[in-house]
């Protein structure tokens, strides 16, 4: 059971988790609360880990089903860590209108993945996201959340250079 | 907490203060150095240049040259900006290596830095703000503290006459003022729909309830907008403020603001008003010693458009899924947990304060016959300025695109505006000259909504535009209703087949018909708007959609299935460049030969025309 519990996590909590302890101390236990504090679970975890979703349903007395229709509803909640290199491209309009479709395209057939997909050495996963709010730079695209901007296909071919040859 | 005298005391204090900020004759010898924290500054390292400005005075010792953090200035194009104050030097595309030159340069010797300055369209050197083109047609009201204030400091807002519109409403009016007020000044909603604001104060004001709530509508969804984000980042205590007279007005105690998690720096700015106001006593117990109750809380949201539809949003606030309700009943009478609820947005907020302070008539002198105010665009695209700008209601599109954009960059042509993101429509060249109102814009087949503008050129397809949306909303679909789960799919499983040549000139008509259905048969404005940039596009692009169903032809490169790039030999010299550019070895022919595409080998990159310098390669 324990060791479950280490894997279902991936940190060194070994069953005991703090953050969850600390979060439902923070919240009241109802059920309006169930966003907010996904929310925290993601932002800490990277994804909605299983014992928090159970931890959750327990605490704020919603079914295990009822959280992973909501987790699944909104785009922001991932049920899968993210690895190392979140790659994600700006698909809003502006960026679109600037061509990010095409630095897209080159990710994809640069890691042989689509949109949403993991590489098989587990290096990089990429997503489309829609507006970072950097409409002023676009086309844009972020690595682990870090902007960069005025992006072409060529920046993205040496910021993917740079990533794999880091270890 | 603060008394009311005590309020108004920093307010005439930290005025005088602050009075360099917005007169450049201000009698002082002190300077202001103001650095945008906008989020598209924040991106390229504005906080590191704030530092590294704080960092150089200090060695240096100057004592008299404060740096500030504010909200956007608007041109998001030529940052990270930095504006000096009183004497409103404009410094564009700033790094943080460039401080010490600034200071040195202008702050210790009293010479602008010019390599720095920020250069108009036509090249001339830029001296103040004013100056720019890109501010000379605008009309700030929502934005008028934006760029002007550092929003995490409760005391500059107050000395702009912040909460003094709160006051005057506590003090001075009741609800029914508020309400006659905003009525008259003609405010409507500007979160897209443009219903009169007044009214639905009236409307939820008179349902009586034993608890009623104030909801801010700050979940922006529409791709390529980012209005109401630099409103909260820029002015947050504006919103907060307008919040707390809607509760007062129609009778509610409890107010929630739900932002989109993925605009940290708003949600971060505006926790810190609240805090802030708390602390003051402008927000909770007994409100400027009256027996008037308010508190305001904050509700993230996670990332789904539909979200932005009022009754999905309320469904979100109590943690579910964000699925729209059937409406009626409306929120006003049946909203958060079946209260009354009253739901505005964020701009519509931020009007709110000015009209109580400079009274109804003098908003209903700005604008159109129906349309009263101003309203924030966020210019995006193919535009040479791309920023947020605000205009008078009536403006037409030619003078936001070329007077304040700046035109089309690369000397291309204009070929269509998008407005109202996913839910509105293309608006052509022809219709250039349309007045920006609620009803122009519903006659020419697009509509307001929440003021993203989008400039595209002549080398976009329009199918692909259409197409796009489309991916969108079917992403975005709640699944709730047939119509817009499976019909929005099966629009954009035509558009592809258009789009990859697979199309046959009935699908057009399909695609007609199925748009009217989905409108006519959505539960919410997600559906019955989806099918719009569709039959905006049909509408004006009809013979685009022709050309890629029966010709099989696609004009611009963005179809690669249908698009064929050839050489002029009338044109072409033989120079080779565009031989030497191509990735794949497709172009054939041997010295001053004239070059041949070979088809089979070609992707349709079009790297071959950006390198031809005779211009002889097209498609």
């Amino acid at each position: 059971m324990e060791d479950e519990k280490q894997k279902c996590c991936q940190c060194n909590c070994g069953g005991k988790d703090e953050f969850l302890e600390k979060l439902c101390e923070k919240y009241q236990p109802v059920k309006d609360n169930l966003i907010q504090m996904l929310n925290e679970v993601q932002e800490h975890y990277g994804y909605v880990p299983k014992h928090a979703q159970k931890a959750l349903s327990d605490f704020l007395n919603v079914p295990m089903a009822e959280i992973y229709g909501v987790i699944t509803f909104y785009s922001r909640f991932t049920l899968k860590p993210k690895e190392k290199y979140n790659i994600a491209v700006c698909l809003g309009t502006a960026c679109y209108v600037k061509g990010s479709q095409k630095i897209m395209d080159r990710l994809k057939e640069r890691l042989k993945i689509e949109s949403g997909e993991t590489t098989p050495d587990g290096k990089f996963s990429i997503e489309e996201t829609r507006c970072v709010g950097a409409c002023g730079l676009a086309p844009v695209f972020t690595v682990n959340g870090e902007v960069y901007g005025k992006a072409t296909v060529q920046k993205m071919d040496q910021v993917l250079d740079e990533l794999s040859a880091k270890e | 907490m603060k008394t009311l005298e005590q309020i108004n005391q920093i307010r005439e204090e930290k005025r005088r203060e602050l009075d360099l900020r917005v007169n450049t004759k201000a009698d002082t010898r002190e300077k202001h150095i103001l650095v945008c924290h906008g989020t598209g500054c924040t991106s390229s390292k504005s906080p590191e240049i704030l530092e590294n400005f704080r960092k150089i005075l200090k060695e240096k010792n100057i004592d008299n040259v404060r740096v500030i953090m504010t909200g956007c200035f608007g041109l998001c194009a030529k940052g990270p900006i930095v504006i000096i104050r009183p004497e409103d030097t404009f410094y564009s595309n700033v790094t943080p290596e460039d401080c010490e030159e600034i200071i040195q340069k202008h702050i210790i010797e009293g010479n602008r830095v010019e390599r720095l300055l920020c250069k108009d369209i036509d090249g001339s050197i830029v001296n103040s703000l004013d100056e720019l083109n890109f501010y000379k047609k605008q009309k700030r009201i929502a934005l008028k503290n934006c760029g002007v204030i550092n929003p995490e400091e409760i005391d500059e807002y107050i000395a702009f006459d912040g909460y003094k519109a709160l006051e005057k409403v506590l003090k001075e009016m009741i609800p029914e003022d508020v309400i006659e007020v905003l009525k008259v000044s003609g405010l409507r909603g500007r979160g897209g729909a443009g219903f009169p604001t007044g009214k639905k104060w009236e409307i939820t004001k008179g349902y009586s309830a034993d608890q009623k709530y104030v909801v801010c509508n700050a979940d922006e969804g529409d791709p390529g907008a980012f209005m109401d984000r630099s409103i909260l980042e820029g002015d947050p205590h504006s919103v907060l403020e307008s919040m707390i007279i809607a509760g007062f007005t129609i009778g509610a105690n409890k107010g929630y603001i739900y932002v989109r998690a993925e605009y940290p720096i708003a949600v971060k700015r505006f926790q810190i008003a609240i805090d802030q106001a708390k602390e003051y006593g402008i927000l909770g117990k007994n409100i400027f010693g009256t027996d008037f109750d308010f508190d305001v809380e904050i509700r993230l949201g996670a990332g789904a458009f539909v979200c932005g539809e009022e009754t999905a949003l309320l469904e979100s606030i109590e943690g579910k899924r964000g699925q729209p309700r059937v409406k009626p009943p409306y929120p006003a009478e049946c909203g958060l947990w079946g209260k009354p609820t009253l739901i505005n947005n964020v701009e519509t907020f931020a009007n709110i304060t000015r009209i109580i302070l400079n009274g109804a008539e003098w908003y209903a002198s700005i604008g159109t016959q129906n349309s009263k105010g101003t309203k924030v665009f966020a210019l995006g695209g193919n535009v040479n300025n791309i920023g947020l700008v605000e205009v008078p209601m009536g403006t037409t599109l030619r003078e936001i695109v070329f007077d304040i954009g700046g035109g089309v960059p690369n000397n291309r042509e204009f070929k269509a505006a998008q407005t109202g993101g996913p839910s509105g429509g293309c608006i052509p060249a022809e219709h250039l000259d349309t007045p920006i109102d609620y009803e122009s814009l519903k006659a020419i087949g697009s509509m307001m909504g929440s003021g993203g503008l989008i400039v595209m050129d002549d080398t976009k397809c329009m199918v692909c535009l259409a197409k796009f949306y489309l991916e969108f909303t079917v992403s975005e679909s709640c699944g709730k209703c047939t119509p817009c789960r499976i019909g929005t799919k099966r629009m954009l499983e035509i558009l592809e087949r258009l789009c990859s040549g697979e199309g046959t000139e009935f699908d057009i008509y399909r695609l007609e018909k199925l748009a009217a259905n989905i409108q006519k048969a959505s539960i919410c404005g997600l559906g019955q708007s989806a099918p719009n940039p569709v039959i905006s596009t049909l509408k004006y692009f009809r013979e685009e959609f022709r050309q890629h169903a029966i010709q099989k032809e696609c004009k611009t490169l963005e179809c690669k299935a249908l698009s064929k790039i050839t050489i002029n030999p009338e044109k072409c010299k033989g120079c080779g460049l565009c031989q030497k550019h191509c990735p794949v070895n497709a172009i054939e022919g041997e010295g001053r030969d004239k070059r041949v595409i070979n088809q089979d080998k070609c992707i349709k990159c079009g790297t071959c025309l950006a390198s031809c310098p005779f211009h002889a390669i097209g498609n």
